[in-house]
């Protein structure tokens, strides 16, 4: 019984998750050396690897894993860095603590298309948003966000998203901190640079891996923000490698260059994978 | 009183408090806004300089409700998210158990695939599934999104209820088993009040991605199967400046899941930890 048992609770979950992995994966190989177009669905023929050439020689490719990589290693630089900063900060016990733990955590909760349309329109307006009466007030010129720094706005929302997320983390990390190690080193003279440098930040390394981590698998894929707002543009300048297949599978219909594009996507995926395996394997042993 | 030590450590505190409420305002701030926002009339809304003090209106939201109808999409989002999730926690919880109890030699390996599963960009899927659901006449419904929120979190769920479950002592559970304490019995006495907290903030977790879902409910779903996720996609058109409107929307959409997240957010935040605290 001790050697079914295990194998028969495991089956469901094992199962579903390889026929949600295998049938899109064959069917995308499929799709992908085949004739494909969603407005033309008879004209199917062989094609070899010609989707997958038009996809890799199309300009926007190049220009969409830079910018994936970017808003990826941008938001989680942004969310680990003031994310550990915050949970300093409010580690301590002060007047209203609890109150602002929940105003902290309420953009996580937020829906991703919510979030672009209230960046969007509300904070990044060139005329009466925001951040241009902030621009005014100072006596600068307001910055119409979207059209020049694309990437830059996907970042911001992404990041206020995330932020949250990674506060909280370190907040329930730095709890569990030996105080009598903390007060030990401040008797031993410490300053408070010191005591960041060999006490707060190692504790804190096996929390910065998992909120890399869960950030990794959230933000390769980034999606929603990009579609309500720039829709990848002005031009591809804030197209990722998620919304590159997406405009080729159905805004061009191509469903056979949208397929080639994806096996690109799960190959950039495997190598965060490999990457995140070594990272987990170091700091998380199951 | 004139312990300059105490004096210092004492402006200290008063500087921690001040920064910590400004940072906390200022990341609360858009949500603030969006909050004003929907009680002001189109034209407050677009003010320049912005109103503060106004005549709060409830006009935006019979608007929104006629406009579209926010209940069906509402009941689209409730039935998707908490369907998908007791699903997920039913195929999910064996597995973690089964991992956590009864390692084996391929107990890493099984992990750590099912992750690499949910690296994979949805877009990756998205012509397939699409294809899928189109043949088997599910687009546009609500099954069709419960069964892919379903899986896209699995993955997430199992992880997360692992880590719960393996900080449970075994001995715990073999002394339930020297009593004469059946599987069931053993679940129900002894792991399920154990893991009770280890659930809660997986099922939370789960409630959260499945409510706030965008990529699978924009691309599959639309007017009649859409949840709430969509419902506001269908804002962002050109169609002027309705931010009114707009903000009463949104509100009327993430308010729910907000305010549960509110609630909910120490156990939630408990268990998002992936036993990275010890």
């Amino acid at each position: 019984m001790n050697r079914i048992l295990p194998r028969l609770l495991l089956t469901p979950a094992v199962a579903t998750l390889f026929l949600w992995m295998l049938v899109p994966l064959l069917m995308t190989l499929y799709f992908s050396v085949i004739r494909f177009n969603l407005l033309q669905p008879d004209q199917i023929g062989f094609v070899g690897l010609a989707n997958f050439e038009y996809f890799v020689t199309d300009p926007s490719f190049v220009t969409a894993i830079g910018n994936t990589l970017l808003l990826l290693g941008s938001v989680i630089a942004i969310t680990v860095v003031l994310g550990i900063a915050i949970a300093l900060l409010i580690n301590e016990p002060f007047a209203g603590r609890g109150l602002v733990r929940i105003l902290l955590i309420s953009p996580f909760f937020v829906m991703p298309t919510v979030n672009a349309l209230l960046w969007k329109n509300m904070m990044m307006n060139p005329i009466y948003g925001v951040l241009a009466q902030v621009w005014l007030f100072f006596g600068a010129t307001p910055v119409d966000w979207l059209t020049d720094w694309p990437l830059l706005s996907i970042i911001t929302m992404v990041s206020w998203q995330w932020l949250p997320f990674a506060t909280l983390i370190f907040v329930t990390a730095l709890q569990s901190m030996d105080r009598e190690q903390l007060e030990a080193s401040r008797m031993d003279g410490a300053h408070y640079g010191q005591q960041l440098r060999y006490l707060y930040l190692p504790h804190l390394s096996r929390s910065v891996a998992v909120v890399v981590m869960i950030e990794l698998i959230f933000l390769l894929s980034v999606f929603a923000e990009i579609f309500t707002t720039t829709g990848g543009g002005p031009g591809d300048a804030s197209t990722n490698i998620a919304f590159l297949i997406f405009k080729q599978a159905l805004l061009n219909f191509d469903a056979g260059v949208a397929s080639a594009g994806a096996l690109f996507a799960v190959v950039l995926a495997n190598i965060a994978a490999v990457f995140l395996i070594r990272l987990v394997g170091k700091n998380l042993d199951p | 009183m004139h312990d300059p030590t105490l004096i210092r450590q004492n402006l200290m505190q008063w500087l921690r408090t001040l920064v910590a409420w400004l940072v906390a305002l200022l990341l609360f701030f858009p949500l603030g806004w969006l909050l004003l926002t929907a009680f002001k009339t189109e034209l407050q809304a677009i003010a320049v300089p912005p109103e503060w003090l106004f005549a709060p209106t409830l006009e935006n939201f019979h608007e929104v409700q006629e406009r579209s109808d926010y209940l069906l999409y509402a009941k689209n989002s409730v039935i998707t998210s908490v369907v998908s999730t007791l699903l997920g926690m039913l195929i999910a919880t064996p597995a973690a158990y089964a991992m956590a109890f009864f390692k084996g030699k391929h107990t890493k390996d099984i992990l750590m695939w099912m992750l690499s599963t949910k690296m994979m960009p949805a877009v990756g899927a998205l012509v397939p599934v699409y294809v899928l659901a189109q043949k088997s006449h599910l687009l546009d419904t609500q099954l069709a999104l419960i069964i892919v929120f379903t899986l896209s979190n699995l993955p997430i769920m199992v992880w997360m209820l692992f880590s719960q479950f393996k900080d449970i002592p075994h001995e715990i559970l073999e002394a339930a088993r020297m009593d004469g304490a059946g599987l069931w019995q053993e679940w129900r006495m002894v792991l399920l009040p154990l893991a009770m907290g280890g659930l809660a903030s997986t099922g939370l977790l789960c409630l959260v991605l499945s409510w706030n879902e965008a990529f699978w409910s924009l691309n599959l779903t639309a007017a009649k199967g859409g949840t709430l996720a969509t419902l506001i996609a269908s804002y962002s058109s050109p169609e002027g400046l309705f931010w009114a409107k707009l903000s009463a929307a949104s509100l009327m959409a993430i308010a729910p899941i907000v305010v549960f997240g509110w609630f909910s957010q120490k156990q939630l935040v408990q268990g998002l930890t992936f036993g990275a605290v010890k």
